[in-house]
């Protein structure tokens, strides 16, 4: 009955089940021990940890980069729930310092300055699996093929404005149900036009869904938010500034953790809604120039 | 015969997905109504701080820990079987579990994420073998002499259940809802539900 066991580590099934073990979930941003604290007690699925929340990346500007080890295991150490942490985007070097880190998922991540502009990760080489953005299906479709095992749509962090968000929640979602009403011949035009491998555009065809959990992200700062991003088909979410960046964190992590499980309930959402205080202040997508906007990054 | 997920937080789809194909009727379940109605519980994987701390704000603790003692047949993976555990050895600040099973749970016992892995195991009251998926999982630290050891596995030398069972409660630190193998949801239903 008890056995030595060979185990696989590293396997598909293990890395994208970490991320469906997330569902239904909060993942937020933390920059200190105290807030990964918070989060946790709110309910957080997990934190990401991070030198400077999105909002700040966008006010201070500067190249930005992966976290100071030190950083990261304190972090570690504090809390018991996952903890996932950002590379830039191409920068294998980063991946391989937190795999030895041991975080539990890495984001290679448009919020930081991208290290390559041409290749992303090959996240195949790696024990940990690995989370990036989209704001489309064949963008999904790609970081797939190179080894993610979980994907976010980008939404534009650090701005407080759902926006873009629902845009790419919605772009990706109608994209899988295009698919899905396809004649098997057309689905090799679709993966041409997709810029996706069509082993991948076949199977989104037949099971209707990405084969990875897909999370939203970019903007988020209200419950409301939240159980919207749900409500359009999301499988979990990303908070990244708006928590930490409004009046009474505590009380809005735990608020959005509520309306994220209870999505479909208005009344529930509303009295998690209820004296927040103030939310992060915000900055409307369309008054940030396009060169700055960080969902164009990634290719 | 009506099973419902629990579907606070976690892979509860692949919990009813795997319910359906053995036959049974499964929902998901989040409201203290629906949880009065069921004959049988899944409590999913997942973050088994964020399913406590959400049963516990929607006042679902006390009703699930009722249910549990007059008898409800319960089938706990991963966070399920941390949830089932009469003792969390390290438990996040706050972080209660419904009970069930007389048994002291390790979370996270295997390491980080880095150190999940899939292996084969041997498992009482099925045939063959079955293949075990580990994400963070916890392991059996100590029992009561009420439970029963399905299945185990040796880290370092050490014997560590990963299955176990006391009466009409069964927990598993893996997630065979991962694998397409409804085997131990079968046990669970034919077994333990008595179908």
């Amino acid at each position: 009955m008890s056995q030595d066991v060979t185990k696989v580590v590293g396997s598909d099934r293990v890395k994208r089940g970490m991320a469906e073990m997330l569902k239904g979930g909060v993942i937020m941003d933390v920059v200190n021990v105290e807030q990964a604290k918070i989060a946790e007690d709110a309910g957080a699925v997990a934190v990401m940890a991070l030198e400077r929340v999105p909002a700040d990346i966008r006010a201070q500007g500067g190249v930005s980069r992966a976290s100071d080890p030190d950083m990261i295991q304190a972090i570690q150490a504090a809390v018991s729930i996952p903890v996932m942490a950002k590379v830039r985007i191409g920068h294998f070097v980063e991946a391989q310092v937190l795999e030895s880190l041991k975080v539990d998922y890495i984001d290679e991540s448009e919020v930081l300055t991208p290290a390559d502009f041409e290749h992303h990760i090959d996240k195949w080489n790696f024990t940990i699996p690995f989370v990036c953005g989209a704001t489309n299906l064949g963008e999904a479709l790609r970081r797939i093929n190179e080894g993610a095992a979980m994907i976010r749509s980008k939404g534009e962090a650090g701005t407080g404005d759902v926006s873009n968000a629902t845009t790419h929640m919605r772009k990706i979602g109608s994209e899988i149900r295009r698919l899905t009403s396809m004649r098997e011949e057309e689905l090799y035009v679709a993966a041409k036009e997709l810029q996706a491998p069509y082993a991948l555009v076949k199977e989104v065809a037949q099971t209707g869904k990405l084969p990875v959990v897909l999370f939203t992200a970019g903007g988020i700062a209200t419950p409301a938010d939240a159980a919207m991003m749900m409500q359009l088909g999301a499988d979990g979410v990303f908070v990244g500034s708006g928590i930490f960046k409004s009046g009474n964190p505590a009380q809005r992590a735990a608020a959005v953790v509520k309306a994220t499980t209870y999505y479909t309930d208005a009344k529930i959402i509303a009295d998690a809604s209820r004296g927040l205080g103030e939310a992060m202040v915000g900055i409307n997508v369309a008054d940030i120039p396009v060169p700055h906007r960080l969902a164009e990054r990634g290719w | 015969m009506h099973i419902g997920v629990l579907a606070l937080q976690g892979d509860v789809r692949e919990h009813l997905e795997a319910l359906t194909r053995c036959g049974v009727q499964a929902t998901p379940v989040k409201h203290a109504e629906e949880i009065e109605r069921v004959d049988g519980l899944v409590i999913p994987g997942g973050e088994s701080t964020t399913i406590s701390k959400l049963a516990v704000a929607f006042g679902l603790d006390g009703l699930i820990r009722q249910r549990i003692k007059a008898g409800l047949p319960v089938y706990g993976s991963c966070a399920g079987m941390i949830m089932v555990a009469s003792n969390i050895k390290d438990p996040a600040s706050n972080q209660e579990s419904f009970g069930g099973i007389d048994m002291v749970v390790r979370r996270n016992a295997f390491g980080r994420q880095v150190d999940s892995f899939e292996s084969d195991l041997e498992f009482k009251g099925i045939e063959g073998s079955i293949r075990a998926v580990f994400i963070r999982a916890p392991w059996v630290e100590s029992l009561g002499p009420s439970v029963e050891i399905l299945a185990s596995v040796e880290v370092d030398g050490e014997t560590h259940p990963v299955a176990v069972r006391s009466e009409r409660v069964l927990a598993t630190s893996f997630h065979p809802e991962l694998t397409g193998d409804d085997r131990v949801h079968r046990y669970f239903i034919d077994e333990i539900c008595g179908r």
